[in-house]
């Protein structure tokens, strides 16, 4: 069992001709995820790597192949309209990995992709991956392992450190998650720690989180009121200085919301594991499995 | 990116906005010719991206053109929380009735723009936002329809029981906002709104901050940007397409990605060391970027060792390797560097850095242990 992605996960990769999309699109096929379309505009009829039918729209991939979830490696300028595109073509599953999405093109995104039920994830974020069934996204496949442990994580490089971490130490995933950094995401903390309390297979997560804003502590709520699995928890950017951008948009400290400090608290009051170091999760998940 | 005072003023001007005359000078005859052309008294600003110009003595009232000379004076020059004053905005001075303040962000709660608007405005705001709340009024937007009338009235009446200056705010309201989208802001704010004691609404204050990512597409935004406001090896780094910031201890990083960037930071300091920066050489990597990494982080003189945590993903760790082979070919290295680098093409990168003399290892807390250790000179 996983949460949002599995073997029946059929993608379609929105950019598949471009630098990032060709050579992530190569790696996820050979992880084993069905990638069944590819879309750039004007290169329809054409087909990637021999096999993948490209399409000039999301609609006609989704049509013909019966695609089910997207993943966007488009530009920055075009990643809006990409998400929207895709949230328009009937799969209920869009992942944009593109990073600069203006944050007024995400106010408008946003509500456009709720109301119609899809769920997306991102931007600026690297995706997602079931180990051993689908990988969609950017995160390396072999750093991964099948096990109990859902990930969910507001970084890239973090989540492969801890990841890599629990695979070394024999600690499996059901799935990884990367909501990415960005002020405004289509998929919170919230809404995967509420998937991996209902899957079966994930005994417990692993959380990584940033300075800045209020998500952690709203999640910490959260663990605190409605789940029973156990969470374990980590804040970069402990010696951040405030004030300052740290690349996420997100890792902004303001006044005083938003600081480590604050979310350690928040984490610690909810009864959760507080990881120090990327390397403790391995002895504060092993206590808890 | 910040927008100085003046250049969102100039911003709110264009857009219809009530802003008191005046321009920006750099040098004391300067202000007393604006302070001539447009009549005192004048106030005369730092124009430096910093909180509390004012308590740090940069804002000064002026009664006559020789007073705006002498006060641009003693204020060009000035430091203002490590930031030197290059120009102050001379501009005339609005006789002040009642302050109020208007701002709006782009809230990550509600994922909208939301409009914060309060009666008590002026230099105390946050103070105000903490310990009376509710004198405070938040009102999101959703872009698609913009900021309806009624909602901009809601907010007029909010500040004013006047109907004649609830309308005047409420078209001020729409006229920030619209800057606000048309300058691609993440924050813009008027503080103080002044209402004069002959019942006019003036701004008199304006601040706001672009975001980053909106740059491209908006060149004439751009192009605003002051760079000798900013820390030089930053604007390096911008140029080179780094994300980077300075900090004060001696161990200098290099990582992929801000969140294993802050984590890596913060180990350094679990070990017992000190970052002496903030770098994060982001995605798509090519030897470039790694080139000039090294570079900036090398003219720094408290570095007394390099650590490179690279985890590849979308990055690939023999671009990083080359990167490194190449700049300290160009420039050998005065400092002790430690190399961890794992994930996308590891095998090949690390038989690059072999092949040039250099050890790598896999493994995180070893590496940030290794360069703790090497700063502190040990070995």
């Amino acid at each position: 069992m996983s949460v949002f992605i599995d073997k029946h996960t059929k993608l379609v990769v929105q950019g598949i001709t471009g630098r990032d999309g060709s050579f992530h699109a190569k790696q996820m096929m050979e992880y084993g995820t069905q990638v069944v379309a590819g879309v750039t505009p004007g290169k329809g009829g054409q087909r990637f790597e021999g096999t993948v039918p490209i399409f000039n729209t999301v609609a006609d991939a989704v049509q013909a192949t019966g695609a089910n979830t997207s993943v966007i490696y488009v530009p920055p300028p075009f990643a809006a309209d990409a998400i929207m595109e895709a949230a328009a073509s009937g799969v209920s599953l869009v992942v944009c990995i593109t990073e600069g999405v203006p944050v007024l093109d995400m106010t408008k995104v946003y509500p456009f992709v709720k109301e119609r039920g899809v769920r997306l994830i991102g931007p600026n974020c690297p995706g997602l991956i079931t180990p051993g069934e689908s990988k969609v996204g950017i995160i390396p496949g072999r750093i991964c392992t099948p096990g109990p442990v859902g990930v969910v994580s507001r970084s890239g490089t973090l989540t492969y450190e801890v990841v890599y971490q629990l695979t070394r130490a024999g600690i499996g995933q059901t799935t990884c998650v990367g909501i990415g950094g960005d002020p405004i995401n289509g998929t919170n903390f919230i809404d995967c720690l509420a998937a991996f309390e209902k899957d079966p297979a994930t005994k417990a997560i692993a959380m990584m989180g940033e300075i800045g804003g209020t998500d952690e502590q709203e999640a910490a709520e959260f663990i605190r009121t409605q789940m029973k699995k156990p969470v374990v928890g980590f804040i970069a950017g402990q010696t951040a200085p405030p004030g300052r951008r740290m690349g996420h948009a997100g890792a902004i400290i303001s006044g005083s919301s938003g600081t480590a400090q604050e979310k350690l608290e928040a984490f610690a009051a909810a009864g959760m594991g507080v990881a120090k170091r990327p390397i403790d999760f391995v002895e504060l998940m092993k206590a808890r499995l | 990116m910040n927008l100085h005072e003046y250049q969102a003023k100039e911003i709110l001007r264009a857009q219809g906005v009530n802003i008191p005359p005046g321009r920006v000078a750099t040098t004391p005859a300067e202000a007393e010719a604006i302070a001539k052309e447009y009549g005192v008294p004048v106030m005369v600003k730092a124009q430096v991206h910093a909180g509390g110009r004012g308590k740090a003595g940069g804002v000064k009232f002026c009664k006559t053109p020789a007073e705006a000379k002498e006060k641009a004076t003693a204020i060009l020059g000035m430091k203002i929380k490590e930031l030197t004053v290059e120009q102050v905005l001379v501009t005339v001075a609005a006789d002040i009735g009642s302050e109020a303040y208007v701002g709006i962000i782009v809230d990550r709660a509600t994922k909208k723009p939301v409009f914060m608007v309060s009666a008590a405005g002026g230099i105390d705001i946050e103070e105000v936002a903490a310990s009376t709340p509710e004198k405070i009024l938040y009102v999101p937007v959703d872009v698609r329809y913009g900021l309806p009338t009624y909602d901009a009235m809601r907010m007029g009446f909010f500040l004013y029981s006047d109907v004649t200056l609830a309308r005047g705010a409420a078209k001020i309201m729409q006229q920030l906002y619209a800057a606000f989208m048309a300058s691609g802001c993440s924050l813009a704010e008027i503080n103080p709104l002044v209402v004069t004691p002959a019942g006019e609404l003036v701004a008199v204050d304006g601040k706001m901050v672009i975001d980053d990512n909106e740059l491209d597409r908006r060149p004439e935004i751009a192009a605003l940007r002051d760079e000798r406001s900013e820390e030089p090896s930053e604007v390096d780094a911008r140029h080179a397409n780094l994300t980077f910031i300075k900090l004060d201890g001696n161990v200098g990083c290099v990582v992929n990605g801000a969140g294993l960037a802050m984590a890596t930071m913060d180990l350094v300091k679990y070990y017992g060391g000190e970052p002496a920066n903030f770098l994060d050489i982001g995605g798509s990597s090519n030897p470039e970027k790694v080139v000039n990494a090294l570079r900036i982080i090398t003219a720094d003189p408290n570095v007394k060792a390099i650590l490179f945590n690279i985890f590849g993903g979308i990055t690939r760790t023999d671009d990083v390797a080359n990167g490194i082979v190449t700049a300290t070919k160009a420039n050998p290295l005065k400092v002790p560097i430690v190399i961890r680098l794992t994930g996308t093409n590891e095998e090949i990168a690390m038989q690059i850095l072999t092949n040039n003399g250099f050890t790598a290892s896999s493994d995180m807390d070893t590496a940030v242990q290794q360069a703790v250790a090497l700063a502190k000179g040990g070995k």
